[in-house]
């Protein structure tokens, strides 16, 4: 037997278009992870923006709240989402096929990420409509950096949801991944911004990728700043965990 | 594979192993459960790295093997490795835009009777409906060799036959498949060679007919194997 000489795999930007097309349709098609991605944050902007029991601090409540939004969809997505889909895709063996087949690993965690940043361009999309809706006055010349933040912010969550769910059984996954999602939702400075959390939160709370991501979020969008400090801390958490994940991570259960 | 040996821990899955398969021929590979068959399976696949000894699959060492080796291997996992969500047919059509050259998907479906349940979650079909789906998920990219665990495991008479039939096909188009099975019937019916394993050693290697030397496969496979079976 010898090896063929002619292609028999599809090229590489066909392999991962596919099954990053497959990953956006599964998690769009899953009503639970719809729920988190876009019903839970959009019934927290409509929330935040019609009460004020919740203090966001100086300024119109629709702009403070809709970056703090934007962050937890991040969040949803990236790190709730994909943790839970690859903790199961594990457990069944998913990986393992996907792993001896054309697409390879590589290509798996490429199609991943292509799959993640078009549902958080699609989350983006609604919830800034939503946003726009309710009054939400941006500062447009802050959404090059708040592109910046999100991008970051994507990267840090991926690599934490495989290190989680490429270590942990499925279901800790799940379990793990929901409880966290609520977590820093409620004090993780990602709608309340750090500075207006409680005593001795705040300090830590800033050097959380959650936290660097809603407070710079909110910095592009209310100000048009850049911030260069909680850029640095997200970084710093992606290339720790992606570092970590790449150690650690087993591709069967 | 020549000499294959590996280790989980303290337990000896492969002991050294040596076997091959042609193109053009089912191997079929018994065994009794945690006879190592399945760790040899995914050293051919690239999925385990085996501590010593040499595989070679089409010329090529399978661990870290490119996407170009990968394509022209099927791999039917004994888990399935299915998505859950997925629904049977859109998932084959999916996986096969990974290859270049796919084999036509409405008539695989078909030969496997798998367009009767397209619409159907994978969460939601029985265990033959699964094995059937991921028979097809390994012969989907038309491939050189196929490595099936336990093909037939679950199914109906009907199922099996069919299963047997386009397991056969595959070879007589020129592929090597190698599967494992309990089933003697599965084997004297559709293998032209036999590895027996029993502890994580080759006990049996050849044709049906020179492993059998008149007498039935079942009955040297418990002679064979009887001492680690206990």
């Amino acid at each position: 037997m010898s090896t063929t000489t002619s292609s028999r795999a599809a090229t590489v930007p066909r392999r991962v278009a596919a099954q990053a097309r497959f990953e956006t349709l599964t998690m769009l098609r899953n009503g639970e992870q719809l729920l988190v991605a876009v019903v839970l944050p959009a019934m927290v902007l409509a929330g935040l923006v019609a009460t004020s029991f919740v203090p966001l601090g100086p300024g119109r409540r629709v702009d403070l709240a809709v970056p703090g939004v934007l962050a937890l969809c991040v969040i949803s997505s990236a790190f709730t989402g994909v943790a839970i889909q690859t903790g199961f895709d594990r457990r069944y063996g998913v990986l393992r096929l996907l792993g001896a087949s054309p697409l390879g690993r590589s290509g798996l965690l490429a199609a991943k990420a292509v799959a993640v940043l078009c549902v958080v361009a699609l989350q983006f999309a609604v919830i800034g409509g939503l946003g726009l809706a309710l009054g939400w006055e941006p500062q447009w010349t802050g959404i090059p950096a708040a592109l910046v933040s999100a991008l970051l912010g994507t990267w840090a969550f991926v690599a934490l949801a495989l290190l989680l769910a490429g270590t942990v059984r499925a279901e800790g996954v799940l379990a793990l991944a929901n409880l966290v999602w609520v977590l820093l939702l409620a004090m993780g400075g990602v709608v309340v911004a750090s500075s207006e959390l409680p005593g001795t939160l705040g300090p830590i709370v800033e050097l959380l990728p959650s936290g660097a991501l809603g407070d710079s979020l909110r910095a592009a969008l209310l100000h048009g700043q850049v911030r260069v400090g909680e850029w640095l801390v997200m970084l710093v958490w992606a290339v720790a965990a992606s570092v970590l994940a790449s150690r650690l991570f087993r591709w069967s259960d | 594979m020549t000499d294959l040996r590996k280790q989980f821990g303290s337990v000896v899955a492969l002991d050294g192993v040596t076997w091959e398969a042609e193109a053009g021929r089912v191997t079929a590979v018994l065994g009794p459960n945690g006879a190592g068959k399945t760790t040899m399976v995914e050293c051919c696949e690239g999925l385990q790295r085996p501590d010593s000894g040499t595989v070679r699959v089409l010329g090529a060492d399978p661990w870290n093997a490119p996407a170009e080796h990968r394509a022209c291997v099927g791999v039917m996992l004994q888990d399935g490795g299915l998505p859950n969500a997925a629904r049977p047919v859109a998932l084959l059509r999916h996986l096969s835009q990974l290859y270049a050259a796919p084999r036509p998907v409405d008539a695989l479906a078909a030969q496997l009777g798998i367009d009767r349940f397209a619409q159907t979650t994978v969460r939601r079909l029985s265990g033959g409906q699964r094995q059937r789906v991921a028979l097809a998920a390994a012969l989907v990219g038309a491939p050189d060799v196929v490595f099936l665990d336990e093909p037939s495991a679950g199914l109906d008479p009907h199922a099996r036959l069919d299963v047997w039939d386009l397991v056969r096909s595959v070879a007589s188009e020129g592929a090597a498949v190698v599967l494992t099975t309990h089933s003697f019937e599965e084997a004297e019916r559709i293998a032209d060679e036999i590895v027996i394993v029993a502890e994580g050693r080759v006990v049996a290697d050849g044709s049906l007919a020179e492993i059998t030397s008149g007498r039935s496969l079942e009955h040297v496979y418990f002679d064979l194997t009887r001492r680690s079976a206990r």
